[in-house]
C-alpha cells in the first residue's frame, strides 16, 4: 500500500493486484488453513516419513524422519501465512524485499512435503515410492506433452493427442494379443506390439495432417473427429476381437539400468523399471536436443513462429509440417502403448482418460518447451500418486480435497509466476503460399 | 570493347491476377554496382514485379536473365543461389529467435545435425565489420529497433552470397536518422561491387541515392529517368500521371478557443516504464500543433492516453474544458475527437470486416445507423457509398474486405470515417506512413480543411517534411518530454532536427 500512500492526484487503482500479491494472497489463506487445521490434529500425532520399503526384511541404509505432524504444520502455517503478508507490500529498500522474496521461495520448497506430512497425519509415509508413484504415472502424460511440442512447435495444433493414444493403446495390445499363441517369445511379441502401436499413432496423425495441412480443415476439428473416431473404432475392435476370449496379457518386464539400478534406496524404486518409463526420459533429451540444438529444431521452430519467413529462405513450411505431425503422432503413439502394454497388460474403451488433454495441459504449462512440459507432468503424476495413496492410508476427509491440491497449486503459479503462455504464433494457421 | 551484360534483365514480363493485369511486359535492367530505383503508386506493381524476380511468384510471359543467361526462378531457393537477396517491406524475420539464428535460418551452419552457432556468428561478426552493420549476434528479433532489424535482413541477404540485393520500401519504417545510416550501408554495399534495386515511393529519397529511376504506374513502365536531371516534381506527375501539387497549400491559422489542454501528463508503455513524463500543452481550434520526434519518444503513449487506449498515470488532460483523464475511449470519441492511429492494422480496422463496416466502427451504435438492437444495414450502406465516393477509395466497392486494400486505401477508409464525424479535435498519428504521393497530397488536403472548418488538429509524425509542411506550431519530444514548442517561422529543418536529438534551446550557445 505504500505506493498508493503517496498523494497524486490521479485515479490509479490504490492497490494494485500485482502477479506477487495474487501469490501473496493464496499463501496467507493457505497458512491460515494450516494454522487452524493444525490445532484440530491430536498433538501426539507424529508421521514418519521412511525412503525404504520395510516389507523387505533389510536393515535401512537410511535413517527414518519422525515429524511431529502438528507442531509441524504450526510452524509451516505461521510462516506461509507471514510470508503472505510480508509480500503483499512493496518494499523500496532492496533488503526487506530480498527477504520477502527468499521466504517466498521457502514456502515453494516446503510446499510438497508438508502437502506429503498432513496427508499421512500420523502414519508411515514412504518418500521413495511416491517419487517413484509419481514419476510412474506422469509416464504417458510426459510423453503425450512431448507429443504435442513436436507438432505445436511446427505451428499444428495437435488436441487428437488422445485418439492417437488411444488407437495405439488399442492396436499394440491387438497385436500382442494376436501373438500370444504364435512360436514368438514374448519380449519379441511385445516389442513388436510397441512398434505397431507407436506406428498406429503415426498413421492416425497423417490423417490429421491430411485434413489439416493438405486441406486446411480447421486444425481443432481435425483433431476431434480423430478423437471421436478413436472411441469408436477402438471399442468396436475390442466388441469383435478381444472380449471373445480372456483379454489379458503379461504387461512390459522390467529392466534393471546398469550402474544405476545399484544405487540404495532409488536403484530398486525407480531405475528397475519397465521400458516406456525409461523411453520418458530418453524422448525428453531427445525432444530437447533434437528442438533447440539441430536444424531440424531450428526449421520446425522458424516454421511454427513465421512461416513466411522460413519459406522466404527456402524451407518447404509444408513438408515441415508433416513430418512434424507424423513424428507427433508417433511419440503419442508411444504414450498410448503405455497404457494398454506396460500399465494394464489389458485394452479397456477409452482407458487413456483424457490423459492426452492433460498431457496437452502439461506442454502449455511447460511453456511448450520439453523440460517445461515433463515438470508439470511431475506435478500431475504426484498429484495422481497422492491420491492413490491417501485411499490407502485412510484420512479422515475426502481424498479428492488433497488430489486438487496440486491442480490449485498450479492455476497459482500460473497466475503469479509464469504468467501468459505464449504459444508458436502461427499455431493454428494453415499455411497458404500466396 | 564489349560492355558486360546487365547483373539482372528483365524482359516483357506479364502476370495477371484474377481480374487484375498486376504487371504488363515490363522491361527494366540492373547493372553492376548501380542503384536501380523503382518508383510508383501503391499498387502499381512494384512489389509483384520484386517478387517474381524473387521466386514468390511466376510470371505468366517474359524471361528473366541473370548476368546474361535466361534463368528459371520457381522459388526463393534459385533465388538464392542466383544470388538474388530480398529486404521484403515486411521483415521476414522470427520474432523469438536470435539474430543468428534467423540469419542462418535455410542456410544452416552444422556438424551433422548439429547447429554450430558459433561458426555462424563469426560469420556473421566479420560481415558486420565489413559493412559496417552493427549488431549484436546473440540478441532476440523482438528486442531489436526496426532499423536494426533491417540490418539483420541486409545480413541475411549478404550471408547468402547475395550480389543483387533488392529492398522494397526500406525507408518507410525507417526515422531519419536511420535513413542516414541505411544510405550509408548501401554506398559500402555498392563498393563491394553489390548491385540494389530500391524501391520507394519518397521521391526525395529515390534523387539522392539511385543512379537512374523506372517509374510504374498500373502495372506498366512509365517512363525512365535520370535523377541528375529530374525533380520530385517531375518524378511524381509521371508517378501518378497528372501534375501533384507537393507543397502543402494553406493559409495562415486563425486559432480560436482552447480545445485540448494537457497538463503534467505521465504515461507508462506496455513494459511499464515511464514513455511520457510530464507533457503539459495546449491547442487550439483552427490551428494544427505538429508533434515531431525520433520514433519511441513517447508519442505513440501520448498519442494512446489522449484517446483513451492507454491508462494515465499521472497528471490530467482537458477536452472542450471537460477533463477525460482515464475516460474510456467511447466517452472521448462522443466528445468530438477522431483518432487516426498509428498502427492502422491493429488499432484503426477490423480486416476481415467489409469497407462499409469499418466505415461505421465509431458509429453503428447511433440512431443514425441502429433501430433497437438491430443494425440499420441499408442506411451504414448508403453512409459507405457517399464516404467511399467522397473519399476516392479504390476499388469503390463497399463491400469488399479491408484487409483486402492497398495501405492507401485502407487508410483512405480509416480518415473517412473519422473526417465525416462532427469532429472538433482530430488526433492523427502518422497519418500517411506507407503511402504514396497522390495518397499524401489527398490526406494532406483533407487535413488542412479540417483546420479550416474549425477544428483543433494534433498531428504526430515522424516525418519531419510533414510535421513541417502542415503544421501552425511544432512540438519536439524527446524521452518522454516536449522539450521545446516552436512557432512555424521558428521551426527549420535545421533546429528541429537538433531538438529531435536531444539539444534543448540555449545549450548550443553553451557549447
Amino acid at each position: 500500500m505504500s505506493a498508493a500512500a503517496k498523494a497524486k492526484p490521479t485515479r490509479r487503482l490504490a492497490f494494485k493486484l500485482t502477479r506477487r500479491r495474487i501469490i501473496a494472497i493464496a499463501l496467507v489463506v493457505l497458512g491460515a488453513f494450516i494454522f487452524v487445521e493444525s490445532s484440530i490434529l491430536d498433538s501426539e500425532l507424529i508421521t514418519t516419513l521412511t525412503f525404504e520399503s520395510t516389507s523387505t526384511g533389510q536393515t535401512p541404509t537410511v535413517g527414518n524422519i519422525p515429524v511431529p505432524t502438528s507442531a509441524y504444520l504450526l510452524v509451516i502455517g505461521l510462516l506461509f501465512a507471514l510470508s503472505g503478508a510480508l509480500n503483499l507490500f512493496e518494499f523500496e529498500e532492496a533488503r526487506p524485499r530480498q527477504v520477502s522474496l527468499a521466504l517466498l521461495a521457502l514456502c515453494a520448497l516446503l510446499f510438497i512435503p508438508t502437502i506429503i506430512i498432513a496427508a499421512a497425519a500420523g502414519n508411515e509415509t514412504n518418500l521413495t515410492t511416491i517419487v517413484a508413484e509419481s514419476l510412474r504415472l506422469a509416464t504417458p502424460l510426459a510423453i503425450g506433452a512431448f507429443a504435442g511440442i513436436w507438432c505445436e512447435r511446427a505451428g499444428v495444433v495437435n488436441i487428437a493427442i488422445e485418439g492417437m493414444m488411444l488407437f495405439a493403446a488399442c492396436f499394440g495390445f491387438t497385436t500382442l494379443f494376436f501373438l500370444r499363441g504364435t512360436a514368438l517369445p514374448l519380449e519379441t511379441a511385445q516389442l513388436l506390439a510397441v512398434i505397431i502401436g507407436v506406428l498406429a499413432g503415426g498413421v492416425i496423425a497423417l490423417l490429421h495432417g491430411w485434413l489439416s495441412i493438405t486441406f486446411r480443415t480447421d486444425q481443432i476439428v481435425s483433431g476431434t473427429v480423430i478423437n471421436i473416431l478413436a472411441v469408436g473404432v477402438t471399442s468396436f475392435i475390442r466388441r469383435e476381437y478381444l472380449l471373445s476370449t480372456e483379454a489379458g496379457a503379461a504387461k512390459l518386464g522390467n529392466f534393471a539400468l546398469p550402474v544405476l539400478s545399484e544405487l540404495p534406496v532409488i536403484g530398486e524404486a525407480i531405475f528397475t523399471n519397465q521400458p516406456i518409463f525409461f523411453m520418458m526420459f530418453v524422448m525428453l533429451a531427445f525432444t530437447h536436443i533434437v528442438m533447440f540444438y539441430t536444424r531440424w529444431g531450428l526449421r520446425t521452430r522458424a516454421v511454427g513462429e513465421h512461416p513466411h519467413a522460413a519459406d522466404t529462405l527456402g524451407i518447404n513450411v509444408n513438408r515441415t509440417r508433416w513430418i512434424n505431425v507424423f513424428i507427433s503422432g508417433m511419440v503419442a503413439g508411444l504414450a498410448g502403448a503405455w497404457f494398454s502394454l506396460e500399465a494394464t497388460g489389458s485394452f479397456n474403451d477409452g482407458m487413456t482418460r483424457g490423459a492426452g488433454f492433460i498431457a496437452l495441459a502439461a506442454m502449455i504449462f511447460g511453456k511448450w518447451t520439453p523440460i517445461g512440459a515433463f515438470g508439470a507432468a511431475l506435478l500431475f503424476g504426484f498429484s495422481d500418486s497422492l491420491g492413490i495413496r491417501l485411499q490407502m492410508v485412510g484420512v479422515g476427509f475426502p481424498v479428492q480435497f488433497l488430489q486438487m491440491v496440486p491442480y490449485a497449486v498450479t492455476l497459482v503459479v500460473l497466475a503469479g509466476f509464469i504468467g501468459r503462455a505464449s504459444p508458436p504464433k502461427a499455431v493454428g494457421q494453415p499455411y497458404v503460399k500466396e | 570493347m564489349i560492355e558486360a551484360p546487365p547483373v539482372l534483365e528483365v524482359r516483357g514480363i506479364t502476370k495477371r491476377f484474377p481480374g487484375v493485369l498486376a504487371n504488363d511486359n515490363i522491361n527494366l535492367s540492373l547493372h553492376k554496382g548501380e542503384v536501380l530505383g523503382l518508383l510508383g503508386e501503391n499498387g502499381a506493381g512494384k512489389s509483384t514485379l520484386m517478387n517474381m524476380i524473387y521466386g514468390l511468384y511466376k510470371p505468366d510471359e517474359g524471361e528473366i536473365l541473370v548476368n546474361g543467361a535466361p534463368v528459371e526462378i520457381s522459388g526463393s531457393k534459385d533465388a538464392i543461389e542466383l544470388g538474388i537477396g530480398m529486404v521484403h517491406q515486411h521483415f521476414q524475420l522470427v520474432d523469438v529467435l536470435t539474430v543468428t539464428e534467423n540469419v542462418m535460418l535455410g542456410n544452416e551452419a552444422v556438424s551433422g545435425p548439429f547447429l554450430r552457432r558459433d561458426r555462424a556468428r563469426r560469420e556473421i561478426e566479420s560481415l558486420s565489420r565489413e559493412y559496417g552493420l552493427d549488431v549484436n549476434p546473440d540478441a532476440l528479433i523482438s528486442d531489436l529497433p526496426v532499423g536494426i532489424q533491417q540490418r539483420v535482413e541486409i545480413i541475411k541477404a549478404l550471408y547468402r552470397h547475395a550480389d543483387i540485393l533488392i529492398l522494397d520500401e526500406p525507408t518507410a519504417v525507417l526515422t531519419p536518422q536511420e535513413t542516414r545510416g541505411l544510405f550509408k550501408i548501401m554506398h559500402t554495399l555498392l563498393e563491394r561491387g553489390v548491385s540494389i534495386i530500391f524501391i520507394s515511393h519518397k521521391l526525395k529519397e529515390v534523387l539522392e541515392i539511385c543512379d537512374k529511376v523506372v517509374v510504374l504506374r498500373r502495372g506498366a513502365v512509365a517512363g525512365h529517368a535520370d535523377p541528375k536531371d529530374s525533380t520530385e516534381q517531375s518524378l511524381a506527375s509521371l508517378m501518378v500521371g497528372r501534375d501533384v501539387i507537393l507543397e502543402v497549400e494553406k493559409e495562415e491559422a486563425t486559432p480560436g478557443d482552447e480545445i485540448l489542454n494537457v497538463v503534467n501528463l505521465h504515461v507508462r508503455d506496455d513494459r511499464g516504464l515511464p514513455a511520457v513524463e510530464g507533457v503539459s500543452f495546449g491547442l487550439q481550434r483552427g490551428e494544427i500543433l505538429g508533434i515531431a520526434g525520433v520514433q519511441g519518444n513517447g508519442q505513440t503513449e501520448l498519442v494512446e492516453a489522449l484517446t483513451g487506449m492507454r491508462a494515465v498515470d499521472d497528471g490530467r488532460f482537458f477536452i472542450q474544458g471537460e477533463e477525460l483523464t482515464g475516460a474510456a475511449p467511447r466517452r472521448v470519441t462522443e466528445r468530438g475527437v477522431g483518432h487516426v492511429p498509428e498502427d492502422r492494422q491493429r488499432d484503426g480496422l477490423v480486416a476481415s470486416f467489409t469497407v462499409m463496416h469499418n466505415l461505421v466502427l465509431s458509429t453503428y451504435y447511433k440512431d443514425e445507423f441502429s433501430k433497437a438492437i438491430v443494425v440499420d444495414e441499408r442506411a451504414i450502406a448508403e453512409n459507405a457509398r457517399q464516404l467511399v465516393e467522397q473519399y476516392d477509395v479504390r476499388p469503390p466497392i463497399i463491400n469488399n474486405v479491408v484487409g483486402g486494400l492497398s495501405g492507401g486505401n485502407q487508410q483512405k477508409v480509416i480518415v473517412a470515417r473519422e473526417f465525416a464525424r462532427d469532429v472538433d479535435l482530430l488526433i492523427a498519428s502518422q497519418p500517411t506512413r506507407g503511402l504514396d504521393v497522390g495518397s499524401i497530397e489527398f490526406i494532406h488536403r483533407q487535413i488542412i480543411r479540417m483546420r479550416d472548418a474549425g477544428a483543433g488538429i494534433l498531428l504526430v509524425s515522424s516525418e519531419l517534411d510533414e510535421v513541417l509542411s502542415l503544421a501552425d506550431r511544432v512540438a519536439v519530444m524527446f524521452e518522454g518530454q516536449i522539450i521545446d514548442i516552436l512557432s512555424v517561422e521558428e521551426a527549420d529543418r535545421d533546429t528541429v532536427g537538433l531538438r529531435m536529438a536531444g539539444v534543448r534551446a540555449g545549450a548550443a550557445a553553451e557549447a
